[in-house]
């Protein structure tokens, strides 16, 4: 059972983050994650006000504020035309509409979940997170990074044209990914992540001007990666939904890539 | 800690600890309709509407409803009463006990999608779970609510 002995809601963020400071002090996010919990929290810090909870475009990025909803991001039509509704298609999984509605954007990636359909999303499409003290990482970084005593305020997207596509493979249809994977196509690299493996996110990059198809990908990945088992699923079932997930979901960017630029010759 | 909020369209004002659930605050406050299946956020029983939004009271801190809209059942039976009668046509109540959830979220997502696919209603309410039926039943309760509406019936 989780206890909370005390609930702060700090005027600025350096009081949030002084206040943060503290053993047995929590930054609450949506608290969905947290109320699993069995543990007794001194201070839980609520950041209400002081990260936003919407989507700023700012031209060239989308700043997604902390306390962004998993609904607000699935039903962004901006963030969704823009990534091929791969955003959408990675959190419209994850339990339910009203689940959603109160699990945040910053909650989701700051606790660099290894299950996460979010992580895998924003890894694949080169989001950046700001952290308060530590200033702007990019995601892949963060991810590499040990526990981090900070405040994440925004998910900062680069808005350069896209085309992504999102797979899992789920035993059940609301339960943890067993395996999930983004493909993304900027720029003439491809990048592709595996999560939920079950650790965390990892990404590979590949040049597409080199001709690699979409077979040839999927087994370099599946070779690369390091799967693990769990009551989900085992290792190698996890590798081999990889190779399948994987080829799926590059086969289907390539596809898209090659309708979009049809288009623009039209 | 002292807040105040909305309740069903009344205000009200009570003293809470920093770790009482809405769940229990609405409980407290006699909305037994609002119920607790799973308390991990797994299972929709326990939807509210949260300044219009549907979400689930038992991972919500009461604190954190202060100056804010909640509604539950108690407040929209005249709502829910123009669809449930269908649903239970259908059969799909067996127990019984995942109802007040689904209800919640239908209301939810009719004044969202007011004429949704049947995938639309899927994808919404896929967050109530149901141990009795396979949930063929709710859809087919809604669909022939929505049919009802459109043929002028109701
Ligand atoms: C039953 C259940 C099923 C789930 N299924 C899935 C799934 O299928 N796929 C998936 O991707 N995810 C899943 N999740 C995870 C969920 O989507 C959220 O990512 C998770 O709940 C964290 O988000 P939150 O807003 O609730 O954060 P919280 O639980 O409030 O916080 C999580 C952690 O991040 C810290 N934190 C929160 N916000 C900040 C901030 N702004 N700055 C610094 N630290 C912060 C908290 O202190 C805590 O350590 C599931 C969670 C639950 C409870
Ligand atoms: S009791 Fe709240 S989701 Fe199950
Ligand atoms: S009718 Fe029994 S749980 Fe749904």
């Amino acid at each position: 059972m989780l206890t909370i002995d005390k609930y702060l809601r700090p005027a600025t963020l350096e009081e949030a983050y002084e206040a943060a400071q503290k053993k047995n002090s929590v930054i609450l996010g949506g608290m969905l994650w947290l109320r699993l919990g069995n543990r007794r929290i001194g201070t839980a810090i609520d950041l209400t006000g002081l990260v936003p909870d919407g989507i700023e475009d700012t031209g060239d990025t989308y700043r997604i504020g902390a306390y962004a909803t998993l609904r607000t991001l699935e039903t962004h039509e901006g963030l969704n035309i823009l990534t091929d509704h791969a955003v959408r298609d990675s959190l419209c999984s994850i339990v339910g509409v009203q689940f959603r509605n109160l699990a945040t954007a910053g909650g989701s990636i700051f606790g660099r979940f290894g299950f996460s359909d979010v992580v895998t999303t924003f890894l694949a499409l080169g989001a950046s997170v700001e952290l308060y003290k530590t200033g702007t990482v990019t995601l892949e970084e963060f991810c590499t990074m040990g526990r981090v005593n900070d405040i994440l305020t925004h998910i900062v997207l680069p808005k350069s044209p896209v085309t992504a596509s999102y797979l899992a493979h789920r035993n059940a249809a609301t339960d943890f990914p067993v395996l999930n994977t983004c493909a993304a196509l900027c720029d003439g690299i491809l990048t592709v992540t595996v999560g939920s493996r079950p650790l965390r996110a990892v990404p590979y990059r590949f040049p597409t001007d080199s001709g690699i198809s979409a077979e040839n990908i999927a087994e370099t990945v599946a070779g690369q990666t390091v799967f693990a088992s769990n009551t989900r699923a085992s290792e190698d079932y996890r590798r081999h939904l990889c190779r399948v997930l994987v080829r799926r979901a590059v086969t289907d960017v390539l596809e898209k890539s090659a309708a979009k630029a049809a288009r623009e010759v039209k | 800690m002292e807040i105040t909020l909305t309740l069903n369209g009344k205000k009200r004002t009570a003293s809470v600890s920093p770790d009482t659930m809405l769940f229990d605050f609405l409980r407290n406050h006699g909305c037994y309709s609002v119920k607790c299946g799973c308390e991990t956020s797994a299972c929709g029983l326990c939807t509210v509407l949260l300044d219009g939004k549907p979400v689930l009271s038992c991972s919500v801190l009461a604190v954190r409803a202060d100056g804010h809209t909640v509604t539950t059942l108690e407040g929209l039976q005249e709502e829910a009463s123009e669809f449930v009668g269908f649903i239970a046509d259908q059969g799909a109540e067996q127990c019984g006990f995942c109802n007040p959830g689904f209800v919640m979220n239908t209301i939810a997502l009719l004044r969202e999608h007011p004429d949704p696919t049947d995938d639309e209603i899927r994808a919404y309410l896929a967050g109530n779970l149901c141990r009795c039926s396979g949930y063929e039943g709710q859809t087919r309760g809604i669909r022939a609510y929505l049919n009802a509406k459109k043929e002028g019936l109701l």
